[in-house]
């Protein structure tokens, strides 16, 4: 204990005492440098786990959710445009994307250590992970879906008289937001017993 | 014998050089599949629209399962969910504003009234079906009941 007390009194004299061989100069510069290097690196290391490519790297990925996504209109469909897994699954800004990138960590446990080897161990958790994702849109009032289908711009002219009907009477008075009626529209749904407006 | 043999080939051949031609000749009536060749596979009909949004279809026939005048793709029916009865649920369609079940739906074999849609009815496309705005390739000339009973159109 007294050994390292001393270890760090030694590294705290080192830093608070001004440099004597190095200049001024070095110093900000190196610093400026350096800091471009990490901080570079860092949104470099962001951007690249913030892909599709390295979502589906992880066989419970590739095997599971994305396999199912393949089926689904967010995959294809008449325009060509998709919705890659992080479109939906990683918060745009800033503070909210460090939060789930840290939340995610546990997906790196989670692989490593093989919670979920085969697709038995991942229709048992299906409805836990389910219900994350759920809980998530709902208290951000759906903002990844948003992100691309924005309210303002939705022509209820164009729409089936149906959607049309739901859109005005439930989304634009904020009664309800797109993940309480649109669930299971990128993956399949686990057994929904018990969730609300389910059978 | 020669002579026999020489005029038994001779027909052979004639009847032959017959059923080419028949063969050859290009067929004057397609079938459903079109005039592609049996070995191979004939162009694929343009997928139809489904009707979606429209009013309710009129039954052809007192039993006849209502259609479905919307669009179901992607609709879960299992097991884990049912996606229709998160609209048509008896409980769901205050909010959804979509017609009830019917309540034959809740009857089970023995003909008892259970609390929910019976586990035998649960798999609404067996009998519930989209429409398409296809042309029919055969010709149905299906008479309603009505039309049979009064056939002057007196009501």
């Amino acid at each position: 204990m007294r050994k390292i007390l001393t270890l760090l009194r030694t590294y705290w004299r080192t830093l608070s005492r001004p440099a004597v061989h190095l200049s001024l100069g070095t110093l900000t510069v190196g610093g400026f440098l350096a800091g471009i290097v990490f901080w570079g690196g860092f949104n470099t290391a962001l951007e690249a786990t913030n892909t599709e490519t390295f979502c589906i790297g992880c066989h419970e990925m590739r095997d599971n959710v994305y396999a199912e996504l393949q089926t689904t209109v967010h995959f294809t469909n008449p325009s060509g445009v998709r919705a890659t897994c992080p479109d939906c699954h990683v918060p745009h800004d800033w503070t909210d994307k460090i939060a789930r990138k840290m939340q995610a960590s546990k997906e790196v446990w989670g692989t490593i250590f093989g919670t979920i080897d085969t697709r038995d161990e991942f229709l048992e958790e299906r409805l836990r992970l389910a219900k994350h994702e759920w809980y998530r849109l709902k208290t951000n009032d759906s903002l990844e879906c948003r992100n691309c289908h924005s309210e303002e711009s939705m022509d209820f002219t164009r729409q089936s008289r149906r959607a049309a009907d739901a859109h005005q009477s439930l989304l634009v008075p904020g009664e309800k937001t797109c993940i309480d009626c649109h669930k299971g529209i990128a993956h399949e749904l686990p057994d929904m017993s018990g969730v609300e407006g389910w059978q | 014998m020669l002579r026999i043999l020489a005029a038994a080939a001779l027909i052979l051949a004639g009847l032959t050089s017959v059923a080419l031609t028949q063969e050859t000749r290009p067929p004057e009536v397609a079938g459903l599949r079109g005039t592609a060749p049996l070995a191979d596979n004939s162009d694929s009909p343009r997928m139809p629209r489904v009707e979606d949004g429209a009013m309710r279809r009129v039954r052809n026939y007192p039993e006849q399962p209502p259609t479905i005048p919307h669009h179901i793709d992607g609709y879960q029916v299992d097991r884990n969910a049912n996606q229709c009865l998160s609209c048509h649920a008896r409980a769901r369609t205050g909010e959804s504003g979509a017609p009830m079940v019917s309540i034959t739906h809740f009857m089970d074999r023995e003909g008892q009234f259970l609390a929910t849609v019976s586990p035998r009815r649960y798999f609404c496309n067996q009998c519930h079906v989209p429409q398409v705005d296809a042309r029919p390739p055969v010709e149905n000339d299906f008479v309603d009941i009505d039309s049979l009973i009064n056939p002057t159109g007196r009501q």
